[in-house]
């Protein structure tokens, strides 16, 4: 076992002066192997980071979210169905909701429009009365807010605004906005603060509007909202309580908190699978590239393994030296990517991604993902790119081992 | 104590370029001896001296070493005794350029796995017999051609071989170097090793130590 | 098919093995055929160097199927939020018919293969490779399934659709379902699979042991190691995972190689897969001992893989043992759920 120990320190040895001889032809290698793993780790951790912010905000979103459908599109939710809801066994509370639209033909933009929730359930008045509040995480631990206030107040006539707006019209606190109200008019109103850039990812594009001045600007009765969230006590009850819903009002549509993050994971698997098998034809062309590389010895190469066959190494230790020089290769290239990309995603923001992932969407929020890197990830990554390296160079790697010892006899000059 | 009987080595058997290298070569060679073999070009002395050395396989034909039968013996077994028992001399120097005298001299001891500091102790002891202890440190490019010569003869001597073959020994060397590796063939030949040398440098082969001369033509031995 | 990076990387892997074992078989095949040892001529030479490349192959083969084989697990628990019901990677690979098939194939290759790997090892003491035409035999025989374990594990992920209501953890596991393989582990009550498990872990190393000191009695030491690991296998779902967890209903053999558990189903199964293999190579090899070219060396080898076998199944008890000694849950009687 010693000598063993002994004869891996003496190859490795041998191994790294060999690819240090070559320096020039290594480094090509090792920067194309660094920039493969590079790309895929940057998708990587920036679809799963993504993956999980999602996953972390909407841990707080309502169990139940109720819509109306008519003829297969979402229509104005009745307020008397709240009564129909809340008397199913098992709703602990049913919250209505105030949301839109607004598109900004100024700077071709669309902007959400949502009326805070209150504390308590919902009141006939149709008067906003309980402060603004921030949907937060004194339930759950980690689940992150919709929305920080940073302390602005919303009264009648004012609007809290998301960053991005604020970055794109180039307005802050104090400044006024106009807005095309249903009928033709004009309302102008006031901005009374803007979101922290915390919750910059899914808050960019949002504002927050008083609840008469929502019903003003887009002509909505008091008898209507958007929608209803239904919080369920019990977690095992959720399926059976939509269904009920369902049974109940035929015109409504139960959502489930479950059903979307299910569909959230698929598409972010999806789409991060899409951009692996896109990048699939780079990582093929590297692994041709070092299949190539590994198969053309240049003369020296040749004449180097030839002189060690000769002198009493046998193929099997040839093999074995040409294993610790793909290893190092590849750990190298593998550490070194993966760090960068780390750096790149966590630090930089994904800046190389950027201008693909931004399309043309005017409203591009500034965000800074938390870095999440889980074991799985650096396995995948491995599988996708070390694996395949390895795969391509068994065979040249095995045509050099064999060279005969007797070439080195043969050779008999420069 | 190295039978060789009717061996034949053919290369590219079946092609067109079929050749056939050795026809039919029956030899012994003698314990503690030094045995030259003389051709010219194109004889097959360097395909007979690799079979000999265990370093490639006869095509036909039966090699003995010591008694032990190695005809048939997969590589692996095969680079094991020619490990122990044989040191390689060839025409070039052949060593490895990039690293020093030293790690080139311990080189075919890696597979064996010994520890460091042993072989190290060897490696130098081995270049100060040879008086280019000094030189150890340095890369190879660096060397004159006696030199690297020298150090390529304390590589072949670093596992203790028994047998030392020498292929050319002296085709880039004047004849004063030339004179000097003949003394060291009689160093070894003191110690009681056995030496082939394949040469037509008649500096070697009429020198006064060299016990017995084989002359190979066309693949075959001349009587 | 659900699109995700790690089952990507999953099929990848199944592919490049299945690959490789097929390149590999070509070039045995011609093995088969044209092998002569005792001839010079080139043919022979050029097999020889071969074979050279078939070991190469096969051991990264090896190495490859023991990654995938957690790959495998992790991509299925990362799967779970997918499928409704699903709580952990039992749950996933219940989805459609092929999960669990595709595992027990993926662990059967995995062990045929290091047996593989055992044989070459021995086959390379032997100056006259003794053992080259079994060996490439027992190639020709590994192939079929390896490439069937691919087809499998590409029909798994393939076939499988999100939301796809599947059977739970906790209902697989339990003994409501009265079909199923996982109902039948977890219906076997756990004080007496632990008597089991101790009695038949003792009666194997036992007979290591005086395999070890008399060198007879190989080829029943293979067959214990061999029932020592499926009662092993068992003994997780059964009693021993419920020590891990803490819970008396958590049976889950996947869920103890997460993080949440500190990774120790890696050693666990590490050491069980290790024990395994070297245990049945005592009962490959045995037969051989009387080869001429492997006389010298082939005891002593068997000896040690004996040794290695024991050692690993002792430090295997050791743990589990720990496991029970140190968890919170104590089964004083049995319940059944």
């Amino acid at each position: 076992m010693r000598h063993w120990i002994e004869k891996q320190r003496y190859i490795i040895d041998f191994t790294l002066s060999s690819l240090l001889r070559r320096k020039v032809k290594n480094i090509g290698l090792l920067a194309l192997y660094t920039l493969i793993v590079f790309i895929l780790a940057s998708t990587m951790f920036f679809t799963y980071s993504i993956k999980k912010e999602a996953s972390l905000i909407l841990k707080d979103s309502p169990e139940i979210v109720v819509q109306k459908i008519v003829a297969g599109r979402h229509d104005l939710f009745p307020v008397n169905y709240i009564d129909t809801i809340k008397k199913i066994r098992g709703v602990a509370s049913v919250e209505s909701r105030l949301w839109g639209y607004y598109y900004d033909s100024l700077v071709g933009a669309n902007y959400t429009l949502l009326t805070p929730p209150r504390n308590g359930s919902f009141t006939d008045t149709g008067k906003s009365t309980a402060k603004t509040t921030v949907v937060d995480s004194e339930s759950t631990d980690n689940a992150k807010p919709l929305f920080e206030l940073n302390g602005a107040v919303l009264e009648p006539g004012t609007l809290i605004i998301g960053n991005g707006i604020a970055r794109l019209r180039a307005i802050g606190t104090g400044d006024y906005m106009p807005f095309l109200a249903f009928d033709g008019n004009v309302l102008n109103f006031k901005i009374a603060g803007v979101l922290s850039s915390q919750s910059e990812l899914v808050s960019s594009d949002l504002m927050l509007i008083n609840e008469e001045d929502f019903r003003k600007l887009f002509g909505i009765d008091n008898s209507y909202v958007t929608d209803v969230t239904v919080a369920v006590n019990n977690p095992g009850e959720i399926a059976m309580v939509a269904s009920k819903i369902k049974k109940r009002l035929p015109q409504a549509r139960p959502i489930i908190r479950d059903e979307i993050l299910r569909t959230y994971d698929s598409i972010f698997n999806w789409r991060g699978g899409m951009m692996i098998v896109i990048f699939s034809a780079a990582v093929l062309a590297f692994v041709i590239f070092a299949w190539d590389k590994a198969s053309g010895l240049s003369a020296g190469e040749r004449r180097e393994i030839g002189i060690l066959k000769a002198v009493g190494w046998e193929t099997s230790d040839v093999i074995q030296m040409k294993f610790w020089e793909g290893a190092i290769i590849s750990l190298t290239a593998f550490f070194t990517g993966v760090i960068l990309a780390y750096i790149h995603v966590f630090f930089t923001g994904s800046i190389v991604f950027e201008p693909a992932l931004k399309g043309w969407s005017s409203l591009y929020p500034n965000f800074k993902l938390t870095p999440f890197i889980n074991l799985e990830q650096l396995t995948t990554l491995f599988f996708l790119t070390v694996v395949p390296y390895t795969v391509a160079t068994i065979v040249p790697i095995w045509r050099a081992a064999t060279i005969d010892p007797d070439s080195a006899m043969r050779f008999t000059g420069e | 104590m190295i039978e060789l009987v009717n061996v034949k080595k053919v290369f590219n058997a079946g092609n067109p370029s079929e050749f056939s290298a050795l026809n039919s070569v029956s030899l012994l060679i003698e314990e503690n001896q030094v045995t030259v073999l003389k051709g010219p070009s194109g004889s097959g002395k360097t395909t007979l001296l690799s079979i000999v050395g265990c370093m490639s396989r006869p095509s036909a034909g039966r090699v003995k070493l010591q008694g032990r039968e190695i005809t048939s013996l997969p590589e692996r077994f095969l680079t094991d005794i020619r490990r122990k028992t044989f040191g390689f001399i060839f025409q070039q120097p052949n060593l490895i350029k990039g690293i020093s005298v030293l790690d080139n001299v311990m080189l075919p001891a890696y597979p064996l796995g010994e520890k460091r500091v042993h072989l190290k102790n060897k490696a130098m002891k081995g270049l100060a017999a040879l008086n280019i202890a000094n030189k150890a440190a340095s890369k190879v490019e660096w060397l004159s051609g006696g030199e690297a010569q020298r150090a390529s003869i304390v590589r072949a001597l670093i596992n203790d071989p028994y047998i030392i073959i020498a292929d050319e020994p002296t085709a880039h060397l004047d004849t004063k170097l030339s004179y000097r590796f003949m003394e060291i063939i009689e160093t070894f030949k003191a110690e009681g090793k056995t030496v082939i040398i394949t040469s037509h440098d008649p500096l070697v082969y009429e020198s006064s130590m060299v016990d017995r001369v084989v002359n190979l033509r066309d693949g075959q031995i001349e009587v | 098919m659900i699109l995700h990076p790690t089952v990507i990387a999953n099929l990848l892997a199944a592919y490049i093995s299945s690959f490789m074992v097929l390149y590999a078989l070509f070039y045995g095949v011609q093995i088969l055929k044209y092998w002569d040892i005792e001839n010079g001529h080139e043919l022979q030479l050029v097999l020889e160097r071969k074979t050279y490349l078939i070991a190469t192959l096969l051991g990264y083969v090896f190495g490859l199927q023991l990654l995938s084989l957690f790959l495998y697990i992790f991509t299925a628990d990362s799967l779970t939020p997918l499928f409704v019901g699903a709580m952990c990677a039992a749950g996933t690979l219940n989805v459609d018919a092929f999960g669990y098939p595709t595992l027990v194939l993926k662990i059967v290759n995995f062990i045929v293969a290091g047996l593989w790997l055992v044989l070459n090892y021995a086959d390379n003491q032997g100056y006259d490779y003794p053992l080259i035409k079994k060996k490439y035999l027992l190639l020709a025989f590994i192939a079929p399934f390896i490439v069937l374990e691919t087809l499998l594990e590409s029909a798994y992920f393939l076939s499988m659709k999100a939301d796809v209501i599947t059977s739970c953890c906790g209902s697989l596991f339990s003994s409501e379902r009265t079909t199923g393989l996982g109902s039948e582990m977890a219906a076997l009550p756990a004080l007496s699979m632990l008597r089991i498990f101790y009695g038949v872990m003792f009666c194997t190393l036992a007979s290591g042991i005086f395999f070890c000191i008399k060198s007879v009695g190989g080829y029943f030491y293979a067959a214990l190691s061999l029932l020592m690991f499926l009662v092993s296998l068992v003994s997780i779902v059964s009693f021993i995972s419920l020590y891990i967890y803490e819970l008396p209903t958590h049976h889950c053999p996947f869920c103890i190689i997460m993080e949440e558990y500190h990774y120790l189903g890696y050693l666990l199964y590490l050491l069980l897969f290790g024990a395994v293999v070297s245990g049945i190579g005592v009962g490959v090899l045995s037969p051989y001992r009387q080869v001429e070219s492997l006389k010298l060396m082939l005891n002593g080898f068997i000896r040690k893989l004996a040794l290695a076998s024991l050692i690993l199944y002792a430090a295997f008890t050791a743990l589990v043992t720990y496991e029970i000694v140190t968890s919170s849950l104590v089964i004083a009687y049995e319940v059944v759920y």
